[in-house]
């Protein structure tokens, strides 16, 4: 089964030279790790950055530069910064290639579910919902089972949706499965997972490619 | 032309209990710390604020909320408060949870004098219940409407006498569109600059939108993650 980090080495393969790629928080922020270098590749956060950097160095700290997750951050040479309105013009505009980001559930349709729990105090959506309907690819990196070990990727969604038929391509601790034309099509394994156990922890229709 | 008041008191004169305000910034990333603080000694009450978040429990929006001065909040994420979510499970506070990109570009719209738009985020959601969705090109999406405030709080890095703002960095943020969305429309800057002295090609905010600006004091800008390079 892959680690957290390597789920996020798995996502970075995804990531093509001259791509622009919006992270989210969780699994996918650590995606930046494993992005090699002979890659030119631009980090966009949605609150008014392009060109995100690393996190600086005690004495480069900033109040006025961070990232969605509200961490402090730091730009790459070449950077930008915009309103969250020309933000948003630009991942609606379809000018950001590639999304990854987290989720309680998928499904078989591409429909996510990751901002709200019925019953539970909800926070919000920050801009999943914008990012998820705009993006021309759109990465979920999630545990494959919840706590209770139930399945994630489903038939359909239980939950509210943050936003339909939009899933391209889903990566778990289990492996990496694309999802098309109704099913999961199951494009890689971690080491040490068999057909059986990817079957069985998929609630939804699956097909091996 | 000389919009330069001397403190967030006197720029916050006309505010009156129910209004509506936009207020700018992104987490506690260039928000309008000196007006927030105005609005809590003034006392006024039940307020719809327009901001992408809530603020902390003991700073930002949060000093509005401890007070209970907030009626309703028009936002996109507000995980960050223990007051908030106690108001909102008991009821006292309304929330309105509006997908970012889209609580944006309402902004916008209103301060561009566009009544409505359409747009892909929400389409099958919960967001979309009681919206006109209409279909263009073969692709679903639902109306949303222009917001605008009785006044707008906003913060900006440099300004001067006309109103002329320059921003810093991601302080940015919500600050731009919110200035030009309120009806009368508060600027506060780190540092008030003499009419002249901005290079016109680096205004981020012409002065036509401003009818209030003065110089902040005591700027606390707290970071809300403090991250650092491990080495």
């Amino acid at each position: 089964m892959w680690s957290r980090e390597e789920m996020a080495m798995q996502a970075a393969l995804e990531i093509e030279d001259g791509y622009t790629v919006n992270l989210g928080i969780g699994i996918p922020t650590l995606v930046s790790n494993y992005i090699p270098s002979e890659k030119s590749v631009l980090l966009q956060s949605e609150n008014g950055l392009l060109g995100m950097g690393p996190f600086p160095e005690e004495k480069d700290v900033n109040p006025d530069l961070i990232n969605a997750g509200k961490q402090t951050v730091t730009a790459v040479p070449g950077a930008s910064f915009f309103s969250s309105a020309d933000s948003f013009a630009m991942i609606r505009g379809q000018h950001v290639d590639l999304t990854i980001l987290g989720a309680m559930e998928v499904d078989q349709n591409g429909d996510i579910a990751n901002w709200m729990i019925p019953g539970k105090m909800v926070k919000g959506m920050g801009g999943a919902m914008d990012l998820v309907a705009s993006a021309k690819k759109v990465i979920v990196l999630m545990q494959h089972t919840n706590k209770k070990g139930e399945s994630k990727l489903l038939k359909k969604c239980s939950l509210p949706l943050t936003g339909k038929n939009c899933v391209t391509k889903v990566i778990t601790n289990l492996g990496k499965l694309e999802v098309k034309e109704g099913s999961f099509i199951v494009h890689e394994m971690a080491e040490g997972v068999t057909k059986e156990m990817i079957s069985q922890a998929t609630e939804g229709e699956i097909k091996f490619s | 032309m000389n919009k330069v008041v001397q403190n967030a008191k006197e720029a916050i004169q006309g505010v009156e209990s129910g209004m509506t305000f936009l207020l700018g910034g992104f987490g506690l990333c260039g928000i309008p710390e000196n007006s927030i603080s105005a609005l809590r000694d003034s006392g006024i009450k039940d307020l719809t604020c327009v901001s992408n978040n809530a603020g902390v429990d003991d700073f930002g929006l949060g000093l509005l909320l401890q007070t209970k001065q907030i009626k309703k909040m028009i936002s996109s994420y507000v995980g960050e408060n223990k007051t908030f979510e106690q108001q909102f499970l008991s009821g006292e506070l309304e929330v309105d949870l509006v997908p970012q990109g889209t609580l944006a570009e309402r902004i916008r719209a209103g301060g561009a004098g566009i009544p409505a738009f359409f747009t892909p985020a929400g389409v099958g959601t919960k967001v979309a219940e009681g919206k006109e969705i209409r279909s263009f090109d073969g692709k679903e999406y639902l109306m949303e409407k222009a917001l605008k405030g009785d006044f707008a709080f906003v913060k900006a890095a440099k300004g001067d006498a006309y109103g002329n703002l320059q921003f810093s960095k991601t302080a940015a943020n919500f600050n731009p569109m919110m200035a030009t969305a309120g009806k009368i429309t508060v600027a506060e800057v780190d540092e008030l600059v003499p009419v002249g002295s901005l290079d016109p090609d680096q205004v981020h905010i012409p002065g036509i939108y401003v009818q209030r600006i003065f110089q902040g004091v005591n700027y606390e800008k707290r970071i809300e993650q403090l991250t650092v390079r491990s080495n």
